[in-house]
């Protein structure tokens, strides 16, 4: 009898435990999504104002718009990641071409858009990390033993990092208490 | 870190507890010492309690208001400032908080509040012209690592609560000079007296070693937590350095509010480190480059 109690809220314990994690987890990615939503939002304005001055790139706002449609129609984070990284692709291609015409490059519309666009990267890659960071947790939860048996029994999966490119992606310092 | 949490909450609670008894005792002396009796005590009673509220729901706009910070303010008011503390905010999972600034050119920042929703962190014009992006995102991190390790609830309180005992202490000074003429056949023995007096001496001190304990090695944590936010260490070392290098005191730069500070906002003394709210700078700036 005592033993089975002591299983019992044992595994209460844990079960508590990987819930708590997993709406982390949950919640983490609403925060990207928030993030992303608002960069699909801009793109169409972008590529308006990018048209106006350069109307013969029809190719270059082809792809942005098919990239973008991608982009949204993505489910997991691990497809979400690829289509992300093909989008940043074709607005590189955008701005690249959006070089070549000074117009463009000093209209006060333009210019303002691109804040705003490099604004709402920034703020992926803060709740990306955020993300990654509660996902790491769950992960590293739910594979530690005696952990796992319940998190088998309890049908509980590894959760994907969310990946994207980033130039400037730093190594996390090593921090001693 | 989810433990200090809980001691955070924990000891917020204790030094509440510790200062209303503190307060308590001291209204009782007093009552002996000058012959006021249960009227003061009850009037101390009322004041601990009425404080002990008080620091906690309005101890963050007491400490921004005699720090003299503007805001909160708008994205529009400050777009570089206030994008770096929303990015960074989403990167710690915080809700956004309050933003205020500081005209003062000495560089310096703090956090207050009492939970991470209702948290505010102030930064001076100073530390925005001195520093370079990454080394404001260092210091900006290292303020929502008090934000979000609860380390502002019981600093914001310790703010108020020292505050309140000193005043006391003065009351009393004050009440002995007057009072004590006509009451001379009155009440208290010469060793209650003593004890008494003792005691209002002592329990400013006191209040201070408490502020002093409890700042120094949470700066040491906020560092750390702060570089893993950035994941970039040398920022806040290289920050750190520019604030020390800068040695004049703040405006308003005042004994109750000086442990919320990054750095001490009485500018560089030479004050003996067991009495100093800070961590020495060269200590903390060692401790983070060997991270990176």
């Amino acid at each position: 009898m005592g033993v089975a109690a002591l299983i019992a809220f044992w595994l209460i314990a844990i079960y508590n435990g990987l819930v708590t994690l997993k709406n982390r987890v949950d919640e983490s990615w609403s925060d990207i999504d928030v993030q992303l939503k608002r960069r699909y939002d801009l793109i169409p304005n972008l590529v308006e104002t990018v048209k106006a001055y350069a109307k013969h790139e029809s190719t270059v706002f082809e792809n942005v718009s098919a990239a973008r449609s991608a982009a949204m129609g993505a489910k997991t984070p691990e497809e979400h990641a690829k289509a992300e990284n093909a989008l940043t692709g074709t607005l590189k291609t955008l701005f690249a071409v959006a070089e070549s015409y000074p117009e463009l490059k000093a209209s006060q519309n333009f210019l303002q858009l691109q804040d705003e666009l490099s604004d709402t990267e920034n703020k992926v890659q803060a709740s990306r990390r955020f993300y990654n960071g509660n996902v790491r947790d769950f992960n590293i939860k739910i594979e530690q033993f005696p952990n796992s048996l319940a998190a088998n029994a309890f049908g509980y999966k590894k959760r994907g990092f969310f990946e994207i490119e980033n130039g400037e992606e730093r190594e996390a310092p090593k921090v001693k208490f | 870190m989810y433990n200090q949490i809980t001691s955070n909450k924990r000891k917020s609670v204790l030094l509440i507890a510790v200062f209303m008894a503190i307060v308590l005792l001291l209204g009782w002396f007093i009552g002996e010492y000058t012959g006021y009796g249960y009227g003061s005590l009850g009037f101390a009673a009322v004041i601990s309690f009425i404080m002990a509220l008080g620091s906690y729901y309005a101890g963050d706009k007491m400490a921004l208001s005699v720090s003299g910070a503007k805001g909160p303010i708008k994205k529009e008011d400050n777009p570089y400032v206030y994008r770096m503390v929303e990015n960074l905010a989403i990167t710690a999972g915080l809700p956004m908080p309050k933003v205020y600034i500081i005209a003062d050119s000495a560089p310096n920042a703090f956090a207050a509040g009492r939970d991470p929703r209702h948290a505010s962190i102030a930064v001076t014009t100073g530390i925005v012209e001195r520093l370079e992006n990454e080394e404001l995102e260092g210091v900006i991190a290292h303020e929502l690592s008090h934000i979000k390790n609860f380390d502002i609830r019981l600093m914001t309180v310790v703010v108020v609560l020292v505050g309140i005992i000193s005043i006391i202490a003065q009351w009393f000074f004050h009440f002995r000079f007057i009072g004590s003429n006509n009451r001379e056949d009155r009440g208290a023995g010469p060793i209650i007296a003593l004890l008494g007096l003792a005691m209002i001496i002592i329990s400013p001190i006191v209040a201070q070693l408490i502020q002093l304990a409890i700042s120094r090695k949470r700066e040491f944590l906020a560092d750390a937590s702060g570089a893993l936010l950035t994941r970039y260490p040398e920022g806040l070392a290289r920050a750190l350095q520019k604030i020390s290098a800068y040695t004049a005191p703040m405006k308003s730069a005042n004994s109750g509010t000086s442990h919320l500070f990054i750095s001490n906002p009485f500018g560089r003394k030479n004050i003996s480190n067991l009495f100093s709210t800070h961590p020495p700078m060269v200590e903390r700036i060692k401790a983070l480059r060997e991270m990176s």
